[in-house]
This record gives C-alpha cells, structure tokens and sequence, in this order.
C-alpha cells in the first residue's frame, strides 16, 4: 500500500512534471513530505498568486502544462487570481489545492473553501477528490483537459485525508483518457476549407487577423508559409505576437485599440478577414458594428463556442489552427491578385509608422526600443499589464512565437514578475526580461524574496512613471486631467532589491539605458532596473472606448 | 423570443447541475424551467431546460452548455416532433358542497386527480404541456388557491428517435 500524496506525485511525474510553484500549509503536508525527497523541483514562492502566475508562465514558454500547489481556503483562494488569468488566455494549468478532511467538508473547518465551486467558472473543469483510490485517472484526466482541445486551467482538490489515503501499490493506469461529455475537434472541415479557399481566390484584399491559437497550436510555420503563398498580409492580437516575426513584410504589427495605423486601416479596408485563432475580444475590435465593415469572414478556431459569439461568420471552421492551415495550403489551387493591396498597405505602413519624441528626454517606447535591439527577439519578454505592456507590444520586435509572455484576456497587474520566473523554469537557456511599471511590479513585489533565494536570472525592467500610468492616460484624455488615486509615491526599488539580496540599477537619463540594460543581461542573477521615464508619457495610437478601430487617436495625420 | 427546450445529457456526478446553472446565470442566459433527474443510462442524468433568446443567443446556450466537460449531448427539442409535460399540484379551498362539486367537474376535464381532501382543501394533480396548467391554475383562481407548485417542463421526442450519448 502507499499513500495517496505517494500516488499523487508519481501521477505527476508519469505526467511528466518537472517543477512545482507552490507554497505549504496545513492540509497538504502529506504532499509535501513526498515531495521533500522526490525528483519533481519544487520552487517556494512568497505568495501563492504568484504560484499560479509562475505555472502559467511555464507553460507559456515550453507549451507544456505549468503546475501550482497551494493549501486549503487562503492558499487556495490566493491561487484563483492566476487561474482566471490562465483562464482567459487559454493556458495549460494544473493547479492542485489541499482540502479539510472529507469528513469536514461543509462544516466550516479553519482553512476550508469551497475551492471547486469559487473556480467553477475560471476552469475548464476541476475536480475534488474524494477517494485516494480516484487520484490516478483525477490527474491523468485533468492534464488530458488542461492541454487538450482549448486548452485551460483544471483544479484538483485534495482532501486531507485522500492525502493520507491507502492505495494498492500496483493500481493499473488505464493508457489513454476517455470522457465522453469531451471530444475536440481537430481536423477542419472539407467544405468549408473549399469555401475557404474560394473566397481567398476570389479576394482582393484579403487580411489575416491572428492571435494566441496560433501560438497555442504550434502553428506559426504554417502560418507563415500560409501568408507568403497566398500573399496576404497579417496583423495580430496582443497574444499573437510573435506568432509571425515582427520584422516580416507582410505583418503589419498588432490591431485594435492601441494597433498600428496600418493594422487598423486594414482591417476597415479588406474584403476578406481570415480570422485564426482569435475570439474577436472588444479591445481588439472597438465598436462590433464597424469591424471589418466590407469583409466576408472565415473564423478558424478550436472552440466552436468562439465562432459566431461576436461576429457574424460566413466561413466557420472548427477545428485545430495548426490542423487546418495545413489542409488549407495542401488543397490551395490558385491565389487572388493581391499585389495592389499589398502595395496599399506598404504605402500606410511608409506613411504611418509607430513614433514617439525622440529627444533628450528618458522616454518609455526608447527603453523598450533598446531591450529589442539588445535582445534580438531571442529572449523571452514578459510585461505587466497597463502602459508598460502596451508599450512593449509595439516596440519590441517579437520573432519567435513562445517568447511574449503576457496577461491579455484578464489583464491581471501583478502577473509579469511571477509569470517570468515560471518561464525562466521552462527555458533556462534564454534570458527572460519583465517588462514592468512601478505599479504592478508592487503588486508582486515579495517574489524578490523567490529570485534571491534561488537566484532566478530574471531581469526586471521597470518603466517608472510614479503613476498607475494606463488609467492616469485616460484620466488625462477622458477625465480631464483629473487624476485621482492614480500617482504613486516615488519608491527606492534598488534599495528594496539589494534588502532582498538583488542587485540594482536606477538610470534617470537617456544615456544611461543602454548600458544598464546591458549590465544587467550580463548578470548571472536576477537584477532590477528602475527607469524613471518621463511622467506623462502616452500609449498611441489608440481607439476610444466605443469608436470604431479606424477612428484613432494621437496618429499621424495623412 | 421564444422559448426553447433544451434536452441536455449530463454525467450523474456531484456539482453538475450547479456547473449548467452557473454557466447560464454567469453568461446572462435566462432559465424558464429546469427539470433534472436519473434516466436510461445508469451513470447519466437529463436536464430539461426551458430557455427563451432569438436564434443567435440559443446557439450559445447550446456550444457554451456543449462545452462544459460533464456535458455529453444537447439537443434543441423544439425544432423537432416532441413531447413535453409538466406536473402540477395545486391546493385549493373547497369548504362548502356547491364548490367542491365544481372544483372536481374542472377537475375532471382537465383530467386531473385528486389526491389529497381535506375538510376545507382539496389538492389535485395534473399533467400537461404549459397552456394547460396555465389554463387550469386561472380557472381554479375563482375559488383560491392555497398552494401552487409545478415542475420545470420534461420532454422527449416523438417516435423511435432518441437524444443519444455521442457528443
């Protein structure tokens, strides 16, 4: 016999687990006294939050699923934040939580929370335990649903007396998951593929708009391959960069509320939108009604729940992104003519590009310009959420898909940091960089406390404008300039690094970029760089709320 | 707007009907009735739901129940041959003989039985679709009713056809 917490953890590791973010408690000191001697790499975090956020960046960056642990009631509730992030992006999460014994469940016990019914709608399904005897087919289960179809994050919960339960030593493990309420689909469908193929044939200007399903299927060869044959330009979501190289002649950058000119005219302009992998999200599409007024719509998605929800379709294909562009491009007979569109295109990309001042000044978009120019899309860049994300989205030439790791459904502040420290885990080989501001890097400021202890080389980068600076912007141009609660007081973060063990940089002029940012890439460990940047610096363009994407504000006038 | 019955297939596992009612309530989708118990299929459940939306918003009710992982079929009855019914028991005053002697005639074109007489009540029970629960509840109104209680509406197809487990 072995006990469930046993079971439990070669359930993971017949999973292929290899690091847990977690933190201990009461009811899972079963779990973890297996853990103290077994080969799975546990990492301490300071807060579970930043637990689930480490999980999710780990799987971000490897495309594999990230696992978190947390106790009963405050561990598990801590967690939830991170799984409603993970939710929204479609991530691959486990997250395991400890539970009261079974025979308290209800009873108000000290530490419990009804952990499966707070996350029933921020999980793609969860699970509580009741027998130790359930605990393989539980996890073998909730790792097939994470990474399957839509992929998402699953909940365990593990009483504590399921922990400490008695299980057969050699219970069979069936081979394969079977659930019969859940079976994706991953081939598209012919007919609508040949529709497909018609419009593009016939089209003049076609646009591909794609996002986060492209990065989540692995698909971006066949996107790519897909664009260039077909000659039709592309512009992508806030979670698709990357998907397709920034610096390609056809990508015409990021769309929607803060998308590049190009991007945006496109999108009112074409006659065709192949939408992939997208859920036509409102920061994307502005006002509904005037997105892509002159365009008939091919959607390919993996959900079918996706297609249809926002946007009226007249091509639906459900079906696996990857899957389906590749029968796309063996079935391709003949492509439009879309040489003066492309060459439309070219003209607003010359007469619109992205800018900002570039004078004396520290400004935010140069910082950003630099890191790029440093990194060569090969690292991986995580952001925060607000300006400093926004601003990262446009300045920084992602190349490779997996190495832009951000909060973009949720919007979750305080994501960055701990996100970033699950991907260092997933990619040791590449630098990772988190793009933050000053507020949201306090808001999961303690996980220096992780970076020192195991000294995590990630390097944080903060745009620091001693402002909550994306709604300061709004309060600039919507509110009158009335900024209420939204300036923060100026905080020494070298001086909190270097009590924390982390080295430390503050830089407050232009000339000093450069290097710093050097400095700390050239560091072993973590490091911290706090750029005070010009206070009020604005995200542009952008679509006001309600607007139409086209009707942008702070743009080049033609 | 008109309202749609949905014959929804579920594993019979703890949490589920609260995973289908939250997904409604949390999307904004409104439930006229629900009905939930055991049936053919020993391991499964069937959820009748009652929903109203224009064509579009059913659509998602359906691909947004589909998608939950407890959830092995959904079908839209109403655009098919199907029978539907609910149960209703109403409780109504009936102290002096004249009344009673009406009470138990409407009763009986209804085909509603009586199942409970007190000295001053009667209950009776009927089956039905909608409008004729409707229909009895306003005519026994005259008299009073004391207590009202009915079921969310059950319903299966006509003839040989079933809502079967392949998803």
């Amino acid at each position: 016999m072995k006990t469930g917490a046993r079971t439990l953890i070669e359930a993971l590791q017949r999973e292929g687990v290899d690091t847990i973010f977690g933190y201990p408690g009461g009811v899972v000191l079963p779990i973890y006294d297996e853990l103290y001697d077994s080969s799975i790499r546990h990492i301490l975090v300071r807060h579970e939050q930043a637990a689930a956020h480490a999980a999710d960046g780990y799987a971000r960056a490897s495309g594999r699923v990230g696992v978190c642990l947390a106790t009963s009631g405050p561990g598990a509730c801590n967690l939830v934040t991170g799984i409603a992030t993970a939710y929204m992006d479609s991530i691959p999460v486990v997250a395991l939580t400890g539970q009261v014994p079974t025979g308290l469940l209800g009873n108000d016990a000290f530490q419990e929370s009804d952990i499966t019914g707070i996350t029933m709608p921020v999980t793609k399904h969860n699970y509580l335990v009741k027998d130790a005897a359930d605990i393989d087919r539980v996890v073998q289960e909730a790792f097939y649903v994470a990474r399957t179809g839509r992929p998402g994050p699953v909940l365990v919960d593990l009483p504590k007396d399921v922990s400490t339960g008695r299980v057969l030593e050699k219970t069979p493990v069936p081979e394969t998951v079977s659930l019969r309420g859940y079976q994706p689909t991953y081939q598209g469908h012919v007919r609508q593929i040949d529709k497909a193929l018609d419009l593009i044939a016939k089209a003049e200007r076609p646009l591909v708009y794609a996002g986060g399903g492209v990065v989540l299927s692995g698909a971006s060869a066949e996107l790519l391959e897909f664009i260039e044959t077909a000659a039709v330009p592309v512009t992508t979501t806030l979670m698709g960069l990357g998907a397709v190289p920034g610096d390609h002649p056809l990508n015409l950058g990021m769309l929607g509320m803060h998308g590049t000119q190009s991007a945006n005219y496109a999108v009112t302009e074409c006659d065709l939108l192949i939408a992939v992998g997208v859920r036509f999200d409102d920061r994307v599409t502005g006002k509904i009604e005037t997105f892509a007024p002159n365009a008939a719509v091919i959607h390919i998605d993996i959900d079918p729940a996706e297609i249809g929800k926002n946007k009226v379709v007249d091509v639906p294909i459900v079906g696996d992104v990857r899957a389906v562009l590749q029968a796309l491009l063996s079935r391709m007979q003949k492509r439009g003519d879309t040489t003066s569109w492309v060459s439309r295109i070219n003209a607003w990309k010359a007469q619109y590009p992205l800018g900002y001042r570039d004078d004396d000044h520290l400004r935010p978009q140069y910082v950003v310009e630099q890191l790029s120019d440093l990194l060569k899309g090969e690292g991986i860049v995580v952001s925060e959420v607000g300006q400093n994300q926004m601003w990262t989205a446009l300045y920084y030439c992602f190349k490779k898909p997996r190495t832009w790791i951000t909060s973009g459904g949720l919007g979750t502040m305080g994501y960055g940091f701990p996100a970033a420290i699950g991907a260092h885990y997933a990619r040791p080989d590449l630098p990772v960089v988190d793009i933050a501001g000053d507020g949201s890097f306090q808001m999961n400021i303690q996980e220096l406390g992780t970076v020192a202890q195991y000294n995590i080389p990630v390097k944080v980068v903060i745009l620091n404008n001693m402002y909550l600076g994306m709604v300061r912007q709004w309060q600039e141009l919507f509110y009158d300039r009335r900024y209420s609660y939204t300036e923060l007081p100026p905080v020494d973060f070298v001086k909190i690094a270097n009590a924390y063990g982390v080295e430390g940089l503050m830089v407050d002029e232009k000339a000093g970029v450069r290097e710093a940012l050097e400095t700390a890439l050239g560091t072993d460990g973590p490091f911290v760089l706090d750029f005070r940047v010009e206070r009020e610096e604005n995200v542009f363009p952008m679509v006001p709320a309600g607007a139409a994407i086209n009707e942008m504000i702070g743009v080049r006038q033609p | 707007m008109k309202p749609h019955t949905l014959s929804v297939l579920v594993e019979n596992r703890a949490g589920v009907l609260s995973r289908v009612a939250g997904m409604f309530s949390r999307r904004g989708f409104n439930i006229e009735s629900l009905a939930v118990g055991t049936c053919e299929e020993p391991n499964m459940s069937r959820i009748t739901i009652v929903v109203n939306g224009d064509d579009g918003v059913i659509e998602q009710v359906m691909k947004q129940t589909n998608k939950l992982i407890d959830v092995i079929k959904v079908s839209d009855l109403t655009k098919r041959e199907s029978v539907e019914r609910e149960l209703a028991l109403i409780k109504v005053a009936a102290e002096t003989g004249p009344v009673r002697a009406e009470i138990l005639q409407i009763a009986d074109i209804f085909r509603a039985q009586v199942v409970d007489v007190g000295s001053k009540t009667l209950v009776l029970q009927v089956t039905g679709d909608t409008e004729k629960i409707d229909a009895l509840e306003k005519l026994l109104r005259q008299y009073g009713i004391k207590e009202f209680v009915r079921t969310g509406k059950i319903a299966l197809l006509r003839g040989a056809k079933t809502v079967k487990s392949s998803k």
